[in-house]
C-alpha cells in the first residue's frame, strides 16, 4: 500500500533538485484544455510534454493549461512562448509532435514550422 | 468524450473558470442499484436560477470567448444515454454542485477512464487549488486531499513532476482497492 508518508522522501529529493534549478524565465508551454481540446486529446499531449521535459531534465520550461483557444477544428492546440515572448501556435497536437517540439523548439530554439497554425491554414 | 474522466476534467475546468478554489469530487458505485455516481462541488461564483435553467442547453455559456458551451450538456447527454441523469444545483456566490448518475450495466455507459490522470492534469497548473477526491463502494472508502499532501510537502510545490507521479499512483491504488470487484465492469 502506498502511504502519504512516502512524500517525505519525495520532498527531500525535490528540495535538493530545486537548489540547482535554473532561473524559471524560460519557455512556457500552454495547452488548451477547453471542452473541444479535451475531447480531441489534450490531456495526453500535456502528459507527453511533462514527461519529455522530465526525461531530458529541462529546467527552463513550464507547462500550464488554459481554457478555450478559439479554433476548435484545430484542437488540441499548444502555444509555446519563448523567453523573449514570441508565441508559436501548434495545432492538431499529438504526443509524437510534443516530443519533437521539445527536442527542436525548446532545446534548440527551432520552431517546428510544419506543425504551426500558419502552415496548417495554407494546406 | 471517450470516457467519464475526460468529462470530469472538463467540468473541473468550468469550476476553475468560475473562480472555484475548492473542488470536491466524489465517485460512488453501488452494485445493488447498479449506479455509478459522480459528483463535483465547487465554491465558485455559482449561477442564478435563470442561468441554471439554461446551463444544460448547448448554446449557452457564461464565457464569451466561445459561443457554445458544451461541457455540461455533453456530460448530461452521456449520463442519460446510459439510463442515468444529471442534476445541478447552484447558488450565486456560493458555488455549484453537479451530480451525474450512470447505470453500470448499461452498454452505452462510457468507461470510467483515467481519473488519476485527470486529477494530476488539473494540479499541473492549479497548485493552489484545494481538491478532494472521495471514492466509495460498499464499505470501502478512499480519500485523497491536496491539503494533506501539501502539509507533507511543506513548501515543495504539489506540481513537481515526481509529486504528480506519486499522486497518480496513489489515486490509482485507491481506485483498485475501492472498486476492486467492479473495476473491470466500470472501466469497460
Ligand atoms: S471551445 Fe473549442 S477552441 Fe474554444
Amino acid at each position: 500500500m502506498k502511504s502519504i508518508t512516502e512524500l517525505e522522501e519525495l520532498r527531500k529529493k525535490a528540495l535538493e533538485k530545486m537548489g540547482v534549478r535554473a532561473n524559471t524565465d524560460g519557455y512556457r508551454i500552454v495547452v488548451g484544455m477547453a471542452t473541444c481540446g479535451i475531447a480531441a486529446g489534450a490531456r495526453p499531449v500535456m502528459n507527453s510534454f511533462m514527461e519529455e521535459l522530465q526525461k531530458r531534465e529541462i529546467k527552463n520550461a513550464s507547462v500550464t493549461m488554459t481554457g478555450c483557444v478559439g479554433v476548435c477544428r484545430l484542437e488540441p492546440i499548444v502555444e509555446v512562448i519563448d523567453p523573449s515572448g514570441n508565441k508559436t501556435t501548434y495545432v492538431k497536437m499529438t504526443s509524437e509532435k510534443a516530443v519533437r517540439i521539445v527536442a527542436e523548439h525548446i532545446v534548440n530554439g527551432r520552431v517546428c514550422l510544419d506543425y504551426t497554425i500558419g502552415y496548417e491554414d495554407k494546406k | 468524450m471517450r470516457d467519464i474522466s475526460l468529462h470530469l476534467l472538463d467540468i473541473i475546468q468550468n469550476s476553475i473558470a468560475a473562480s472555484g478554489t475548492s473542488i470536491a469530487i466524489a465517485i460512488t458505485s453501488c452494485l445493488k442499484s447498479q449506479e455509478l455516481k459522480i459528483s463535483i462541488s465547487d465554491n465558485g461564483i455559482g449561477m442564478d436560477e435563470e442561468m441554471l435553467k439554461r446551463v444544460t442547453d448547448p448554446f449557452i455559456t457564461t464565457r464569451d470567448t466561445r459561443k457554445v458551451g458544451l461541457g455540461i450538456s455533453l456530460f448530461k447527454a452521456s449520463a442519460e444515454q446510459s439510463g442515468g441523469y444529471l442534476e445541478i444545483s447552484s447558488k450565486k456566490g456560493l458555488g455549484t454542485t453537479l451530480e451525474a448518475v450512470f447505470m453500470i450495466d448499461n452498454i452505452d455507459r462510457p468507461p470510467l477512464g483515467d481519473v488519476a490522470d485527470t486529477v494530476a492534469s488539473v494540479l499541473v497548473s492549479n497548485e493552489t487549488l484545494h481538491l478532494t477526491l472521495v471514492l466509495s463502494h460498499n464499505d470501502e472508502k478512499f480519500v485523497f486531499d491536496t491539503e494533506e499532501v501539501k502539509k507533507m510537502l511543506n513548501g515543495v510545490p504539489i506540481n513537481e513532476y515526481e509529486v504528480l507521479n506519486w499522486i497518480k499512483g496513489y489515486i490509482n491504488e485507491g481506485i483498485n482497492v475501492t472498486f476492486g470487484g467492479v473495476l473491470n465492469e466500470i472501466n469497460n
